[in-house]
């Protein structure tokens, strides 16, 4: 299958302090803020936005979370293989908290609508907003939109965008497969 | 994820290492999700569950309706004193009339060994075996095993020590099947009399002395006397039993060292363990039954998973 790039690592390391810049301006000191990344690979994202934070913003203690949505998704009893669930790990109640949801690609919109509904176990956040760094746009199927986004992206529906995170920040590459 | 490797749980003999694993692994999601505010997710909440105790139970059926409420599934529950089997039904007849009103899965505990496999072959529907008879407590097993693994890590070349009723016990058979399965090293101690003829074949040893038995494991699991399945003596009387090879603090002082301690219950209190030993520190019985609702849910959401999905 052809692999196209559609960031690299120089852009992606801008869009990231961008993101940042963005939730800062939103939320301010964090007081009442969590970062939430969803499994299995919205939680790579969240740690480089921790990690950019803890460089460029050191006086912001920032709550952080990962959740896993496996037992939520709309498609069980739905494919040959059996759902496979990953790590949750949530050390606090959301209960009044504005929630920031964090995952790579914005596809059909079905894993944060699996996502915000698994978050109800934790308490009633005040507000959930979405973060994503790609929106494969004019592709959902349910009125989901990101409130951070970034970048859009136009693909066909057999594509496959991939994003690999490395430890090296030079490393990180967005892919398209057709 | 692969699948399970079954369409029923009848007994873990018919379990592969890579199913007990996968029984963990998913059993260790559910146990988060037991500790959360809110300990519910929606995941079976278009299937029926249908739980059948032709025998007495309390923490196994308590554990099953608990299991399945939290995955989200529609449960009915009846024992045999309150069926039509006392107007002469069959179990198939009685069995098919419930699935003919929709049962995507049925929970048996039977007094009849074989019985959960006699329904798999005779029904259309998925069948956990919650014990039948003398012969296999699956799940039980896999709790236990879970709940070792927990404390000890890889259960590969442990000393497992079961010690009581091994001949009428079907949590023993199941552990010993599910410890083989697991690499484990299995003694059992017990009068010779509770101890069931070829359970060597089962690379199983023997010691009938308590002490030297206690002393080479790692964990011991305690089995009670099973007087409801006994046709005649097998030991002259419970305060002998309890002198040979109840746990109390003596044996346990005597032995110098730190074992689990495992109960699958109900506890005789007195007889095959005293008090203090199932509230000692090393003693995980409370853990086990937390342990019990995690396992029972990751096996009927594995089992779930390989339900037919008919909308269309």
């Amino acid at each position: 299958m052809p692999k196209k790039i559609l960031l690299n690592s120089k852009k992606i390391e801008i869009i990231l302090n961008r993101l940042v810049c963005e939730l800062v301006e939103n939320h301010k000191d964090f007081n009442n803020t969590v970062l939430i990344g969803l499994q299995p690979r919205g939680i790579f994202l969240a740690n480089k936005i921790l990690e950019i934070f803890k460089k460029d913003y050191p006086d912001i203690n920032i709550s952080s979370g990962i959740l896993d949505f496996t037992f939520f998704r709309d498609d069980f009893r739905r494919s040959e293989k059996t759902l496979s669930a990953s790590t949750t790990r949530i050390n606090f109640s959301i209960e009044n908290k504005n929630v920031v949801l964090i995952d790579d690609v914005l596809f059909t919109g079905r894993s944060i609508k699996a996502a915000m509904s698994s978050m109800d176990s934790y308490g009633r956040p005040k507000s959930i907003e979405l973060l994503v760094l790609i929106d494969r746009r004019y592709k959902r199927e349910i009125p989901i939109e990101a409130n951070y986004c970034g970048s859009k992206i136009d693909t066909f529906k057999g594509d496959r965008v991939s994003v690999e995170w490395n430890d090296n920040i030079n490393n990180n590459i967005i892919y398209i497969e057709n | 994820m692969d699948n399970i490797s079954v369409d029923h749980l009848l007994s873990i003999k018919s379990l592969k290492k890579a199913d007990v694993n996968l029984i963990f692994k998913t059993a260790l999601h559910f146990k988060e999700i037991i500790n959360r505010p809110i300990k519910k997710v929606p995941t079976l909440r278009d299937i029926t569950i249908a739980n059948l105790f032709f025998e007495n139970s309390t923490r196994t059926k308590i554990s099953f309706e608990l299991a399945q409420k939290r995955l989200g599934a529609d449960v009915v529950s009846f024992s045999s004193s309150s069926s039509s089997l006392n107007k002469g039904e069959s179990l198939i007849d009685t069995v098919n009339n419930i699935l003919a009103m929709k049962v995507d899965m049925i929970i048996l505990r039977h007094p009849n060994p074989g019985s959960p496999l006699l329904l798999s072959k005779n029904t259309d529907s998925c069948i956990i075996n919650a014990g039948d008879g003398s012969h296999e407590h699956p799940t039980q097993a896999l709790l236990d095993c879970f709940s070792l693994t927990e404390s000890l890590g890889d259960l590969k070349n442990k000393n497992i020590l079961i010690v009581g009723d091994i001949l009428h016990s079907r949590v023993a058979i199941s552990n010993i099947h599910a410890l083989n399965l697991l690499g484990a090293n299995i003694k059992v101690s017990c009068p010779f009399t509770l101890i069931p003829k070829e359970i060597e074949s089962l690379n199983v040893s023997i010691e009938t002395d308590i002490i030297k038995a206690l002393k080479w494991s790692d964990a011991v699991n305690v089995l009670r006397v099973q007087k409801e399945r006994m046709e005649k003596s097998y030991f002259p009387n419970n305060r002998e039993y309890s002198m040979l090879f109840g746990l109390d603090t003596n044996k346990i002082n005597n032995i110098k060292k730190d074992i689990l301690i495992l109960h699958p219950g109900p506890i005789n209190r007195g007889i095959e363990i005293t008090s203090d030993i199932v509230e000692s520190k090393n003693s995980i019985i409370l853990n086990q039954v937390e342990n019990g609702v995690a396992v029972r849910m990751a096996v009927m959401y594995l089992l779930a998973s390989k339900l037919n999905l008919s909308i269309n």
